[in-house]
């Protein structure tokens, strides 16, 4: 039996990466996979290809009206969310010496305001549908700080505590909607592409960054998804409020 | 005077009550010459406190370059910073949060600790030559809000966590840098300070006093001082190994399994 069979799934970031692969698997388990995200020709396409279990919407995860809008167009094209995948994210190497205000507004907005708006904006149609699984990625900068990730890694910080407030505020007032952050390690796709372009230490960025993981290699998206679908599926129905490493051993 | 930090200057934001009153108070003890910068007036406005008060915004940059400017100006030099101010925001959770309260809530609570961390490295760096090395210490204030997550403020929990992250970067990143600055993060349990005022007016000092500390495994909240006496070892050469660390001080709350119905006021 699918895993999420008639589950109907919001992914921002849905048009690459992680969401992308994410929105994938939803498919194939069965389920409907509303891909939320700012470029719209990716996200068409990868609508198109997925069929009608699937459709695109367009998503800037820091206006709460655009939320609003993507929240309705699913219940209006699915007639329900049980699924909230808050992909979206921006990937800046800053240190707490050059980031300016701007900068650390810019990164802690998308990734951390964005997730914020979109589990507001998720728990009344999750409610309204009979509960439901929110999943925020966080990243292993969400529990481990970085030199020159500073913002990035703030703002993630921000993503893990955040995670654990909605957890408990659902069950306290017993909404049936689970939330939990997912911390994956580097990830083969495009948020890290121009650092694999980029020398380090007489290593490749890729072979550099390779080399940080106890695995010796990049996470694929596919299996930081297969964690998500976990999430995502009442396979996981005791999980909440906690954190899900996928990291290839790196912060162990 | 002498101490432990003669010589060191200090600044310390929200520093006219609750822990920074407390911590400006334990720095100078130890000698140590204290800028209070508070956007509100406390007793050291009027002298009758340790150190000397200067108006400022923690969530303007242009307030951090004149603050930065003036200490540099009439101490000479800048040692230790303490990242206090930090507002609630009120009992906010994930639904009725407004992007208005949230974006309020993280300028105080993120972006000023952020701005505070990094003028107080350029600080740091300014200070000598021709004085003694650099000891830098940058002690941010978070929550155990930051550690274990709560049901209370949702825009409050998420500031705490970034925090928590921000000081490790920072840690980090000075540590590459070789600039012999330290900086640590607080996590501070259910302390007895004006934060709680609400509170205070719903059911009386005392009694909400006495029904908070029923929720620490240790039976009390703390007193200001107590987090103060954390923010001097933090400050203080006494730490010199200790960067990118969470000092917890906290009751045990978070040490074991918690009944979290109860947090919630009588």
């Amino acid at each position: 039996m699918p895993r999420l069979e008639n589950r109907v799934v919001l992914l921002s970031g849905g048009a690459s990466g992680i969401g992308a692969e994410t929105a994938r698997l939803v498919v194939r388990e069965g389920g409907k996979a509303v891909l939320a995200d700012r470029d719209e020709a990716k996200g068409l396409a990868l609508a198109a290809e997925l069929g009608t279990a699937a459709h695109f919407v367009p998503l800037d995860v820091t206006q709460e009206p655009s939320w609003q809008a993507a929240v309705a167009a699913t219940v209006e094209k699915f007639g329900a969310l049980h699924g909230l995948l808050n992909a979206a994210g921006v990937g800046v190497r800053n240190t707490i010496e050059d980031c300016t205000l701007e900068e650390y507004r810019r990164v802690n907005d998308i990734n951390s305001l964005g997730t914020f708006l979109g589990c507001k904006l998720a728990i009344p149609a999750m409610k309204a549908s009979g509960g439901g699984s929110i999943v925020n990625i966080s990243s292993v900068l969400g529990l481990r700080g970085a030199a020159h990730a500073m913002a990035y890694s703030a703002s993630k910080g921000a993503v893990r505590s955040l995670t654990k407030n909605v957890a408990l505020h659902c069950a306290q007032m017993k909404y049936n909607i689970r939330c939990n952050s997912v911390h994956p390690g580097y990830i083969d796709t495009p948020m890290i592409a121009p650092r694999l372009e980029q020398n380090v230490e007489n290593m490749s960025g890729r072979q550099f960054l390779e080399e940080l993981h106890p695995l010796g290699r990049l996470g694929r998206p596919e299996e930081v998804a297969n964690m998500i679908l976990f999430l995502l599926s009442d396979e996981s129905t005791f999980s909440t409020g906690s954190e899900f490493v996928c990291d290839g051993g790196l912060t162990a | 005077m002498s101490g432990e930090l003669s010589g060191r200057v200090a600044i310390v934001t929200g520093g006219a009550s609750g822990i920074g009153a407390a911590s400006a108070t334990l720095l100078a003890a130890a000698g140590a010459t204290v800028i209070v910068a508070d956007i509100q007036e406390g007793p050291n406005a009027k002298g009758d406190g340790p150190g000397r008060f200067v108006a400022h915004d923690v969530v303007s940059e242009d307030s951090w370059k004149a603050l930065l400017a003036d200490v540099l100006k009439r101490e000479g030099r800048l040692d230790i910073m303490v990242n206090n101010a930090g507002i609630s925001g009120g009992s906010g959770n994930p639904e009725t949060t407004t992007v208005e309260n949230w974006q309020k809530v993280q300028a105080v609570d993120s972006d000023g600790v952020f701005l505070g961390s990094k003028y107080a490295i350029e600080g740091m760096k300014k200070t000598g030559p021709g004085k003694s090395a650099i000891k830098g210490s940058i002690v941010n204030i978070s929550s155990i809000a930051g550690l274990i997550g709560s049901a209370g403020p949702t825009a409050y929990t998420a500031a705490k966590g970034a925090v928590r992250l921000l000081s490790k970067s920072v840690a980090l990143y000075c540590a590459e840098q070789r600039y012999d600055i330290r900086c640590n993060s607080v996590h501070p349990g259910g302390v007895d300070t004006a934060i709680f005022n609400p509170l205070w007016q719903m059911v009386g000092h005392a009694q909400g006093k006495a029904f908070i500390g029923t929720r620490h495994p240790i039976g009390r909240m703390s007193e200001a001082s107590e987090l103060g006496e954390a923010v001097l070892f933090l400050a203080s050469d006494r730490s010199s190994f200790v960067t990118g660390a969470e000092i917890v001080a906290d009751g045990a709350i978070t040490a074991g399994l918690m009944r979290r119905s109860l947090l919630a006021p009588p």
